[in-house]
């Protein structure tokens, strides 16, 4: 593997040029003031040679640019600090030949998107039989009990839910936000489980299109998965966090 | 453009949906719901809220409830009430609400007459007779135009930023606007009352929310020469009496689906079944085309192997407007372009499916959605999605073409996805605007097959569901795979059966109208 590289910046078609492309809408008619201040709102993000490629109304108070512009800094990836899932996640099989090799009872998986959220794609495409994209859902796996609540379940009903049925692994779908209402919810999912002493009970893992292992870690849970990740992604997490804690094992 | 189908699978699609909902219709005649109720006070003229926020038609029916008045009908008490107090129906509200008025009083009372009770709901009618006149001397119907409208929403939670949001879809393009709900909206069984700021994922329903956009729509549209349309929700524990503030504020359409609150929003069989009688009455009334759900079924199951599901549901929603005296021309039945776009031939499989809905029901406003299940991150690829899907509404000739945005799946749209989703629907319209004068469909083709197919398995789902019965149906989760009990589900306790003395007129004087084609 190629060694993380020390100083980059975006690429367009020559290395460091540098180059940007953003888009964005200003309250102010579309016209020559506004050219000059989407030019001043790039410049403010530190872009220099700005372009307005295409502006257009967006009726008579407002207003669309797309601009292009060059980035002078430089940012050094070898510093940055990555949180990831760590190993390599596997596959379907190894995931089914790991719990029956570790675990003694089916590991039950319980799932919703809570609170006010009633998109249940990101959960159905985790829980389903059928999965997405040809990876099939954690329904589908020997040796887990999947439940999907689906959408717009409150948090209280989850972990009333989870306790029921007495889960391993609580997974959180947050798919469409709206004023980052999707942080709020979850934060207050952690804290609904702390206050009930139970935090340590599950292992809980959240997903969605803004979710990442980082701000999942921050939030306080288990893991995070973002665009991109499928049902073996979270099973393997979740099988082998299982078997390190030592819950139902042989 | 036309595709080779089986008239006579066709005749017995319609002919088992008729069983699926004939019997439905009459095991639920005898009972009604207390939002039905509340229905009934709101178009005697009750409206606003007592100084707890509880709209005055649910402090009725919660008083009538608790005196063991309700299974007579609010239209019984409120009857003696006019006739005892020579009070108007606010006035009776504001009484009860202050304790200075029991209604209990009529218990024992025989039927009383109705007469005052139907000059009050008769200058409530006015108003949404006028406000249906205005809307035919304005509105070209969507089914009588070249090209789809083009429907958008807004979604910002405050009704005043929402109107910013709309008036520049309409200078946009935009044909129709819809104000899309607060997420917990539908699980709540009262109307919220007034102009709102704060919502979740959408803007709360309230008719005061339903005036103001209504007002500023009618004022873009007229400094745009045409009339824009507005859209609601009546859907969840409060259908009919959202269905009856549309009508008054003169929204023109409302998403209105006889099975989706019970299976995406586990509403109680029962409770849906009954208030979407009353709301689709009342929509057929004031000539508002209301808007189908099936298009929800494909968000979780799979789009290629359930797309009969969709056609099931389309006969099926059908007879049970037919059954609420609703004419074709008001039918927005829906379906989506769902279908994952790794799948070969996916535009294809898609082209068949709307062009089967298109000659299934040739005389409904078909409402067509967009790709979201299979929209990700890349706006750049999400605009290509929209594109094909834009295609498919325009060459088969859709007519309520909900607009997809590239940043689905990320955020409720911004002022610029919407302008760009307008822009590019109307290049497409204009491209291809002629498309099914210059082709045909090739006989025994891939479309043609695949069309043929969908309808022979739609075919055989609806007899399975004639057979055991839409109850049962439900049960088994045919329908996106999602299974509710009849007992089960939110809204049950607001169901009850009617006394023998129960009575309805305001619902009777409505179907009588439809049935002797007052309207």
């Amino acid at each position: 593997m190629k060694p993380i590289p020390k100083a980059i910046r975006p690429y367009g078609d020559t290395l460091h040029d540098g180059k940007v492309q953003i888009s964005f809408s200003l309250p102010m008619p579309s016209d020559a003031h506004g050219e000059a201040a989407a030019k001043a709102v790039a410049q403010s993000m530190r872009l220099v040679d700005v372009a307005v490629v295409e502006q257009r109304s967006l009726g008579k108070d407002y207003s669309f640019y797309v601009v292009y512009g060059t980035l002078t800094e430089t940012v050094d990836p070898s510093t940055l600090k990555v949180v990831d899932h760590g190993e390599k996640a596997m596959r379907k099989t190894d995931v089914e030949a790991f719990i029956n090799e570790h675990f003694q009872a089916p590991l039950v998986f319980i799932g919703a998107s809570t609170g006010t959220d009633a998109h249940t794609v990101g959960i159905d495409a985790i829980m389903n039989m059928k999965g997405i994209a040809g990876h099939y859902g954690l329904e589908r796996y020997e040796g887990i009990e999947a439940i999907n609540l689906g959408s717009q379940i409150d948090n209280e009903v989850l972990l009333e839910k989870a306790l029921e049925v007495n889960a391993d692994v609580i997974l959180i779908s947050q798919t469409v936000t709206q004023k980052d209402m999707h942080i709020r919810n979850l934060t207050a999912f952690v804290e609904l489980l702390e206050a009930e002493g139970v935090r340590d009970r599950f292992l809980v893992i959240i997903g969605g299109p803004r979710i990442n292992h980082a701000l999942a870690k921050e939030l306080g849970f288990d893991a995070g998965f973002g665009p991109g990740k499928f049902a073996f992604d979270v099973a393997s997490f979740a099988v082998k966090a299982l078997a390190e804690r030592g819950v139902k094992t042989r | 453009m036309h595709l080779s189908l089986d008239t006579q699978q066709i005749n017995q699609c319609r002919e088992y949906a008729k069983k699926v909902v004939a019997p439905m219709m009459t095991d639920l005649a005898s009972y009604s719901t207390v939002t039905v109720e509340r229905t009934v006070l709101r178009l005697l003229g009750i409206d606003g809220i007592n100084r707890f926020d509880v709209p005055y038609p649910n402090v009725i029916i919660d008083h009538l409830k608790a005196t063991g008045m309700l299974e007579k009908g609010a239209a019984f008490a409120m009857a003696h009430a006019l006739n005892d107090t020579q009070l108007s129906p606010q006035a009776i509200a504001e009484a009860v609400d202050e304790g200075t008025l029991d209604l209990s009083r009529y218990k024992t009372a025989n039927q009383p007459d109705m007469t005052r009770l139907l000059e009050a709901f008769t200058s409530i009618k006015k108003r949404i007779d006028q406000q249906t006149a205005l809307r035919r001397s304005q509105r070209q119907h969507p089914r009588d135009k070249a090209v789809p409208d083009k429907y958008v929403i807004v979604a910002t939670g405050d009704i005043y930023e929402d109107i910013e949001q709309a008036v520049s879809a309409v200078e946009n393009g935009a044909d129709i606007i819809a104000v899309i709900r607060t997420t917990g909206q539908s699980l709540l069984d009262f109307v919220p009352h007034g102009a709102t700021r704060e919502g979740f994922g959408g803007t709360t329903a309230t008719r005061e929310n339903f005036r103001l956009m209504r007002a500023a729509l009618d004022e873009a549209g007229k400094r745009h020469g045409r009339y824009v349309q507005l859209v609601n929700y009546a859907s969840g524990l409060c259908m009919p009496e959202i269905a009856a503030l549309g009508a008054l504020e003169r929204l023109d359409m409302m998403l209105n689906d006889s099975l989706y609150g019970i299976i995406f929003r586990d509403i109680n069989m029962q409770r849906t079944l009954i208030d979407q009688y009353f709301s689709r009455v009342l929509s057929a009334y004031a000539d508002i085309i209301i808007n189908t759900g099936e298009d929800n079924y494909l968000t979780t199951s799979d789009a290629y192997e359930h797309a009969h599901t969709v056609i099931a549901s389309q006969f099926i929603n059908e007879q049970f407007a037919l059954k609420a005296g609703m004419p074709s021309r008001l039918m927005g039945l829906g379906h989506a372009y769902e279908i994952d776009p790794a799948r070969p031939d996916s535009f294809i499989l898609e082209f068949a499916q709307a062009q089967l809905s298109r000659q299934l029901f040739p005389n409904a406003p078909l409402k067509y959605m967009p790709p979201t299940k299979h929209m990700k991150g890349d706006i750049f690829m999400g605009s290509v999605q929209n594109a094909l899907f834009n295609m498919v509404a325009v060459m088969t000739h859709q007519d309520i073409h909900l607009l997809g945005m590239m940043t689905e799946a990320i955020h409720t749209p911004f002022m610029s996805d919407r302008a760009l989703a307008l822009d590019n629907a109307a290049y497409v319209a204009r491209a291809t605007a002629s498309f099914s004068e210059a082709f045909d469909i090739k006989p025994n083709g891939p479309v043609e097959q695949r069309a043929q197919h969908v309808l022979k398995e739609a075919l055989d789902l609806l007899q399975v569901i004639a057979e055991e019965g839409l109850f049962t149906t439900l049960e088994k989760g045919r329908f996106a795979g999602i299974g509710r009990g009849r007992t089960q589900g939110k809204g049950l306790d607001g169901v009850f059966r009617k006394d023998s003395l129960y009575t309805n007129p305001v619902l009777e004087h409505l179907q009588d109208a439809l049935k002797e084609g007052l309207r």
